[in-house]
């Protein structure tokens, strides 16, 4: 039989795409003849499919090697496998610690729901682009999901303003990449990444850099680095707590995976000149992200520039260029992942209904309040500061390395220093909580028991994969060659 | 003659208009949206361009796929748009000043 042939054998790499499309259907329809009369039944639904999709993919999907399907359009790769993992738990994550949230704040409906699912099957085929057009459908189909999710409490006209916002910038980012994905196939004649990654090893024409540099703005947008970076605060901002849970987490490894299979893999032969574009902007980013997040009062803001700042972290992994600082950006994002749950698992369990704890003195003497809800936040800050033992520190230490690797000297210096100012705010956040006063009664922090384990556990899992972080290390180093 | 050089030109003047209307538009969001549209269809036209001197189809089948995402995405947000005008009774760019960067 001739290999371009389809059949149940060879899809068997395209598992988690396939399973998630039906299940989004099911899902749909679900909501439409069950949801009025069960509110709640839809979210358990949601959940079991992703913990299904997650077993799913670690049964099917587990490719030793790079499968290339759908006429070139589609890669899957110990690497797709691992990030389509990372998303099925994260978005399992998110929804878990939302529900009271939306419950309590009368949102909680199916829609947001088939939402966040169809923004997770934008994430896979990100994930598993291996074509320009696989590439701009994924990026569409987790932005147009989440813009209708910023705008999902339609009682709040903080959250239509930001999506309004997200829309009409996320647009023109979704615009340049066109734009410049045009060029690029103009002066290659390939759609197929693998295929302009040929053409672009040869001599190639110089007019690439043009469509290159569209490209590098676009994903810079997407990512959030400066100066492409003024929707992230305000859609932070501006979302219901529950939707900045999900898009400052998921969505990360979609774009993580825009990047590297775009810049890293697709156009890696003018790798020099990309590097040359983004250690710029990742410098920008590193310096106005930290600096910018020390004078917010508002813990949601606070939150999104230290996102920002992070952002420049993972750009500084691909501007070293090199398999490990690609590899430690692929550690850097998933540990981020994994913070970001976190910390907005945080902010989502101190708040309540007409009060959104999104200020920093809401947070003023939480020690008092709920003793457990305080340590799981100052060990999620001290993370994302980057103090050991916690797992944010390997993250920053092998970003740092593969700079070192690379003689970035400078970049080097600036991320050291720009961790140093950053770890001031994120230990105002501990000093805040600990040492200083409530200054009036505050209402009580949500007491449901499964989503307060879920959190330990994942306060937990960044002080375990602190001590012994050689695992995941390992498994980040070997799925990018 | 039309040459691939005339096409592109077009397209970069398409490009930059788009561009320019959504940076200097202050008064409708509506405006905005057209502008977006118009960004899309400026990059479609490179592909059609590139597409024909090239001899090679799939370009083709692209802009297909970039019309029916632009349609997707009109719908989305002008779905937005309701909603905000329903909350603020003005879809004036200017009273989008809540949130500031």
């Amino acid at each position: 039989m001739p290999d371009t042939m389809m059949n149940l054998h060879s899809i068997a790499a395209a598992v988690p795409e396939i399973y998630l499309t039906a299940a989004i259907c099911i899902v749909l329809l679900f909501e439409a003849f069950v949801g009025a009369k069960r509110p709640g039944a839809t979210g358990t639904l949601t959940l079991l499919v992703l913990v299904v999709g997650a077993a799913l993919t670690v049964a099917y999907a587990d490719v030793a090697h790079r499968v290339v399907l759908f006429d070139g359009t589609y890669v899957a790769d110990p690497l797709a496998y691992v990030l389509k993992l990372a998303g099925f738990l994260a978005v399992a994550v998110a929804l878990l610690y939302s529900r009271a949230y939306l419950q309590n704040r009368d949102i909680l409906k199916g829609e947001y729901y088939v939402l966040s699912l169809s923004a997770l099957l934008g994430i896979f085929v990100l994930i598993s682009a291996n074509s320009l057009l696989t590439v701009y459908l994924g990026v569409e189909l987790l932005a147009l999901s989440v813009y209708a999710m910023v705008a999902f409490d339609r009682e709040s006209g903080v959250a239509a303003e930001a999506a309004m916002k997200y829309f009409v910038l996320g647009a023109i980012a979704s615009g340049m990449l066109l734009y410049g994905m045009s060029i690029v196939y103009g002066l290659t004649g390939t759609l197929n990444l693998d295929g302009i990654a040929v053409a672009l090893s040869a001599p190639h024409n110089l007019g690439v850099i043009l469509g290159l540099t569209f490209i590098v703005v676009a994903v810079a947008f997407k990512l959030g680095a400066v100066p492409f970076h003024m929707w992230l605060p305000d859609v932070y901002d501006g979302a219901p707590t529950s939707v900045t849970l999900f898009i400052g987490t998921a969505p990360k490894l979609g774009y993580f995976a825009l990047a590297l299979r775009l810049l890293a893999h697709g156009l890696a032969g003018v790798t020099v000149d990309w590097t040359a574009m983004l250690a710029p902007l990742a410098v920008l980013t590193l310096v106005v992200g930290n600096v910018v997040a020390i004078a917010q009062t508002n813990i949601k803001r606070m939150l999104a520039y230290s996102t920002i700042s992070h952002v420049g972290f993972i750009l500084l992994g691909f501007v070293a260029g090199t398999v490990n600082g690609y590899g430690a950006a692929l550690y850097y994002t998933l540990v981020y992942v994994l913070m970001a749950l976190g910390f907005f698992g945080v902010v989502i369990l101190a708040s309540r209904k007409g009060f959104e704890a999104d200020k920093l003195e809401h947070y003023k003497g939480l020690y008092r309040r709920d003793p457990l809800l305080a340590l799981a936040m100052a060990m999620l800050m001290f993370s994302t500061a980057g103090v050991p033992p916690f797992v944010g520190f390997w993250a920053k230490l092998r970003i740092i390395q593969a700079l070192w690797e690379t003689q970035h000297l400078w970049l080097v210096v600036t991320a050291v220093v720009m961790s140093v100012v950053g770890a001031f705010y994120y230990l105002r956040v501990v000093k805040l909580m600990y040492f200083d006063e409530a200054p009036e009664s505050l209402p009580d922090t949500v007491r449901s028991f499964g989503v307060r384990f879920a959190l330990g556990v994942n306060a937990a899992a960044v002080l375990v994969l602190g001590i012994l972080p050689a695992p995941l290390l390992d498994l980040c180093a070997r799925v990018i060659h | 003659m039309i040459t691939l050089a005339d096409m592109l030109t077009l397209s970069g003047i398409l490009f930059a208009l788009a561009v320019a209307g959504i940076f200097l538009n202050r008064k409708n969001v509506i405006l905005l949206l057209m502008c977006v549209e118009l960004l899309l269809l400026a990059a479609n036209f490179n592909f059609i361009a590139f597409s024909r001197m090239l001899g090679d189809l799939t370009g083709q089948v692209f802009v297909f796929f970039v019309l029916t995402v632009a349609a997707a995405e009109s719908a989305i947000g002008l779905a937005i748009l309701v909603v905000l005008f329903r909350e603020r009774r003005s879809i004036n760019v200017e009273d989008l000043n809540t949130l500031k960067g």
